[in-house]
């Protein structure tokens, strides 16, 4: 398993325009798999457009303690990109004025940036009604420094989302490195130990589960029974809701495609499943995504392909909704992750 | 034509057996998504039948089919070859108890 990011080892996929490349050309290109804004015309959704705001998703960073095989980030220790404190006082500004009821922090890994807490507290005066964290759960045990994280999450009413791909730890630690089954389910077990998770808890702990390889994600609900009776009898483990996302064809699980020999029978699964009734709720529909440094975009995917959002406000210190509300969402073949199935989104399935 | 009797690639297109018998084909294809569906049985168990199953009729689509289902189900490797030696046990059991005719046969026909 790899240690280094992509960018970090030099890799050719690091760059977006050659993952953009291959997301143009070959299947789509020969004909054999229709174009996304083509499939998407069919049942009348081309121009994606969006609908009322409800999620701002903040990018703090990329830089993150483990290297899972599937990041669409590319993220990784050896990543620098860190949203600085004057990016995120322009994000506060913008947190006070919109019509958003959910700020939801992302990375990397959010609470590995120095500035984390503070600007947790600040957004958390700002009263936005749901506040997500997307915690990778071993950075609480990562360092000493983090063991009060679920102390400090608890004391702002953080909604956290964690990532479990599976309730083994075989197939845990492959996609995501060895020991990260251990840490997580000792992680979990201290967000329960201070009220996370529990069925009448209004400390909400939600579980993210994305396929460990080259296939789609199975149903949301069974999947669900499935990690919490493994999880409560196996480790005594209580969370809320389990969310199935689809792996996209980008960044990590894009050379992974590749390398495996996986990428066509990848993209034809994809597109096989697509779902016209999932396309009216895709998540760049509700959701604004902001990097690192400041730049406004359809989704955290986008970003990673560097598609900046179409509308003439490009960055956070010129924000103004109303002018993003109108503007046409940018494509590309990855969307189809988005579409298969039951749909999926940073808040699980969506159709 | 391709130059082996098996295409991964076929797969895909089972669905356009209905394009030459449009009622035996939609009627098959219902009878099948019927059957997976949870009942008595839950979808997960089937989806371990069938890939046993898919074992000892020894057809390369259904394994390929249902692995796939499998791993989307979030079954474990172990299962999967627990249920296909459950198959296989049973598929050499019906070899073997045959053997009991042979026996049979044997002390018939000895002095």
């Amino acid at each position: 398993m790899a240690t280094k990011s992509l960018k970090a080892r030099q890799d050719a996929l690091a760059d977006f325009n050659k993952q953009l490349n291959i997301l143009e050309n070959g299947l789509f290109a020969d004909g054999e798999l229709p174009y996304f804004r083509d499939k998407i015309a069919e049942s009348g959704h081309f121009p994606l457009r969006p609908q009322k705001l409800e999620i701002l998703q903040i990018n703090v960073g990329y830089m993150c303690n483990q290297v899972c095989e599937h990041c669409h980030v590319d993220a990784g220790p050896d990543r620098k990109e860190i949203m600085a404190r004057e990016t995120m006082t322009q994000c506060l500004e913008v947190i006070r004025k919109t019509g958003a009821h959910t700020l939801d922090l992302t990375g990397g890994a959010p609470e590995m940036n120095p500035d984390f807490r503070w600007f947790v507290e600040e957004a958390a005066k700002a009263g936005i009604q749901d506040f997500i964290v997307r915690s990778n759960l071993t950075i609480i045990r990562a360092n000493t420094k983090y063991y009060d994280l679920p102390q400090f999450f608890k004391k702002h009413n953080i909604h956290v989302v964690s990532s479990m791909p599976h309730y083994t730890r075989g197939k845990t630690d492959k996609q995501r490195g060895d020991g990260v089954f251990d840490k997580s389910i000792k992680a979990l077990q201290e967000l329960n130990a201070v009220g996370y998770g529990q069925p009448d808890s209004n400390l909400k702990l939600d579980l993210v589960y994305n396929p460990s390889g080259a296939f789609l994600p199975g149903d949301q609900a069974a999947l669900e029974q499935d990690f919490k009776k493994a999880l409560k009898e196996d480790f005594g483990i209580e969370f809320h809701n389990l969310f199935a996302i689809t792996n996209l064809p980008i960044s990590r699980f894009l050379d992974y495609l590749i390398a495996s020999e996986n990428y066509e029978d990848y993209m034809y699964a994809l597109v096989d499943a697509f779902n016209p009734s999932a396309v009216a709720n895709v998540m760049c529909t509700n959701t604004l995504s902001v990097s690192w440094d400041g730049w406004l975009y359809d989704c955290d995917f986008n970003q990673m392909l560097g598609l900046k959002n179409a509308s003439p406000v490009k960055h956070i210190k010129e924000y103004q909704e109303e002018v993003l509300q109108n503007r046409n969402i940018v494509i590309s073949q990855h969307c189809y992750g988005c579409t298969a199935g039951a749909g999926s989104s940073c808040q699980g399935t969506v159709a | 034509m391709a130059n082996s009797y098996y295409d991964p690639a076929d797969l895909r297109k089972f669905g356009k057996i209905t394009e030459w018998s449009e009622e035996l084909g939609t009627k098959f294809f219902e009878y099948y998504g019927k059957v997976f569906e949870e009942g008595a049985l839950s979808a997960r168990e089937k989806s371990l039948i069938a890939l046993a199953v898919a074992h000892i009729v020894k057809c390369p689509y259904c394994i390929d089919a249902y692995t796939q289902d499998g791993l989307q189900r979030g079954i474990t490797k172990e299962e999967m070859m627990e249920a296909v030696h459950a198959g296989a046990a049973i598929e050499s059991g019906a070899s073997l108890v045959h053997a009991v005719q042979m026996m049979n046969k044997h002390d018939k026909l000895s002095m």
